[in-house]
């Protein structure tokens, strides 16, 4: 069973029909203490960081319990940016899980970034199993992550500047980028964080 | 880079239960093209980059029709979703993004009370706010129109716009009035002057009758996407073979 967090952040409506269509055994849960009995975490997001650490705050523990104990996390999203120690977006926070800060898109493009972007992939490992160089995924989003431990990143794209769009570290996985949103591709992706679950 | 978006707009009859998609010519005959889930289904397996809902029926009870027609098609379509027609309120909207809706786009209701463009970008992100313009040629400038293009409102399109863009829309999605339905391509003059003179995407809209005319309009202006609904209706052109033909012509577009 993969665990979806509401956390009253926009709608986890396309998120929760996308991972039902690669089949998997989905529950939304505002409850932190549900957290523990599934095979895989995703926090989806759409919104501001402050508002998302605030209505995450009681999850924190039990989120971090889970990724200790080796249940596969994705991040979406606003959901990767929280894993983040800080953002320039927020005085609040982040969870500090992964080392480094969220900061603003350049000056020189639009922001919000809002379309299809083609990314470049660095590293390949099994959450992007079938996908290739030059896939397009849909982004929607005026910040990026910027993490300390560049091994991390597994793609990036290009908007102004290098922008993370994939990290990984252990069972940890994070999109900047809207799988839910992004067509076949997307879904494939979900798919293979779905393999790498227990379901 | 960011890929130019080609999105069909399917236009619902939600008179009947299930609704129906309809297309319009120059705002006024109507021809029936399918059931809006299905249309949105296909349009997605062959490559749209989004798809548009638009709302044209008249009735009140039409709410409940939208959200069930949004809810069917978010089970199976998983590109971005755009709603409007008879959003009049940070409510409707609401609705419309708790059933699986990414983005509103409003028009009648954004001139009539612009602080809903404001309400709507700041609640659910600047992306989510699509504000649409019907534009009318007059002589030297486009007028805005709204209902469904029966009253005209003595505001200038360009500035329209503009207005629009500083409180919060994410994208324009600009109509010819004297274009839509009748095949002759867009409105080159008219997406131009709009796009060049704001910094959000323009989504150029009425009268795409070829691929030919999605590249034009490409070329000659700033537009970041092309909105089209007879050409894909009628199985005259796949949207897969219009992104091929644009992309062997220079366009970056997602295939």
């Amino acid at each position: 069973m993969i665990a979806i967090v509401d956390y009253g952040m926009g709608n986890i409506f396309s998120i929760r029909n996308a991972l039902e269509k690669v089949g998997a055994d989905v529950k939304v849960t505002s409850k932190a203490e549900e957290l523990g009995n599934s095979d895989g975490v995703v926090i989806p997001g759409v919104g501001s960081f402050g508002d998302a650490m605030k209505q995450l705050l009681p999850f924190e523990e039990k989120i971090g319990d889970s990724i200790e104990d080796g249940i596969p996390f994705l991040g979406i999203c606003l959901g990767m940016q929280i894993l983040f120690e800080k953002s320039q977006e927020s005085k609040e926070p982040g969870f500090g899980i992964i080392p480094g800060e969220v900061i603003r898109l350049p000056n020189n493009v639009l922001v919000p970034q809002m379309g299809w972007n083609e990314i470049e992939i660095k590293k390949g490992i099994d959450l992007l199993d079938g996908i290739e160089n030059g896939d397009f995924f849909y982004f929607v989003h005026s910040y990026h992550c910027v993490p300390e431990n560049r091994e991390m990143i597994i793609a990036i794209t290009e908007y102004g500047t290098e922008v993370v769009a994939v990290i990984n570290r252990d069972n940890i996985y994070a999109v900047q980028f809207h799988p839910e949103k992004s067509g076949k591709k997307g879904l494939l992706i979900l798919k293979n964080f779905l393999r790498s679950t227990r379901c | 880079m960011l890929a130019k978006r080609i999105i069909p707009c399917l236009d619902c009859d939600l008179g009947i239960p299930s609704g129906r998609v309809v297309k319009g010519i120059e705002f006024k005959q109507i021809r029936y093209a399918g059931i809006p889930w299905e249309l949105a289904e296909k349009y997605y397996l062959d490559g749209a980059d989004e798809i548009v809902f638009l709302d044209i029926t008249a009735s009140s009870d039409r709410r409940e029709t939208m959200v069930n027609v949004i809810k069917k098609t978010s089970k199976n379509v998983f590109i971005p979703l755009t709603v409007g027609g008879g959003i009049k309120s940070i409510e409707d909207a609401r609705s419309a993004f708790n059933s699986g809706a990414d983005k509103v786009t409003i028009n009648t209701a954004a001139i009539e009370n612009p602080e809903l463009i404001n309400q709507i970008a700041d609640r659910y992100g600047n992306q989510a706010c699509v504000v649409a313009i019907d534009a009318k040629r007059r002589d030297g400038w486009f007028e805005c129109s709204i209902y469904g293009g029966r009253k005209f409102t003595g505001i200038d399109a360009i500035e329209w716009a503009k207005e629009a863009e500083e409180r919060g829309a994410g994208d324009i999605l600009l109509t010819s009035m004297d274009r839509d339905g009748t095949y002759d391509g867009f409105d080159i003059e008219l997406t131009k002057a709009v796009s060049e003179r704001v910094r959000i995407p323009v989504i150029a809209s009425g009268g795409c009758g070829n691929p030919g005319h999605i590249l034009e309009v490409f070329q000659k202006t700033k537009a970041q996407a092309a909105l089209a609904a007879s050409i894909f209706h009628y199985g005259k052109y796949k949207i897969g073979d219009v992104k091929n033909y644009l992309k062997e012509h220079g366009i970056h577009v997602r295939l």
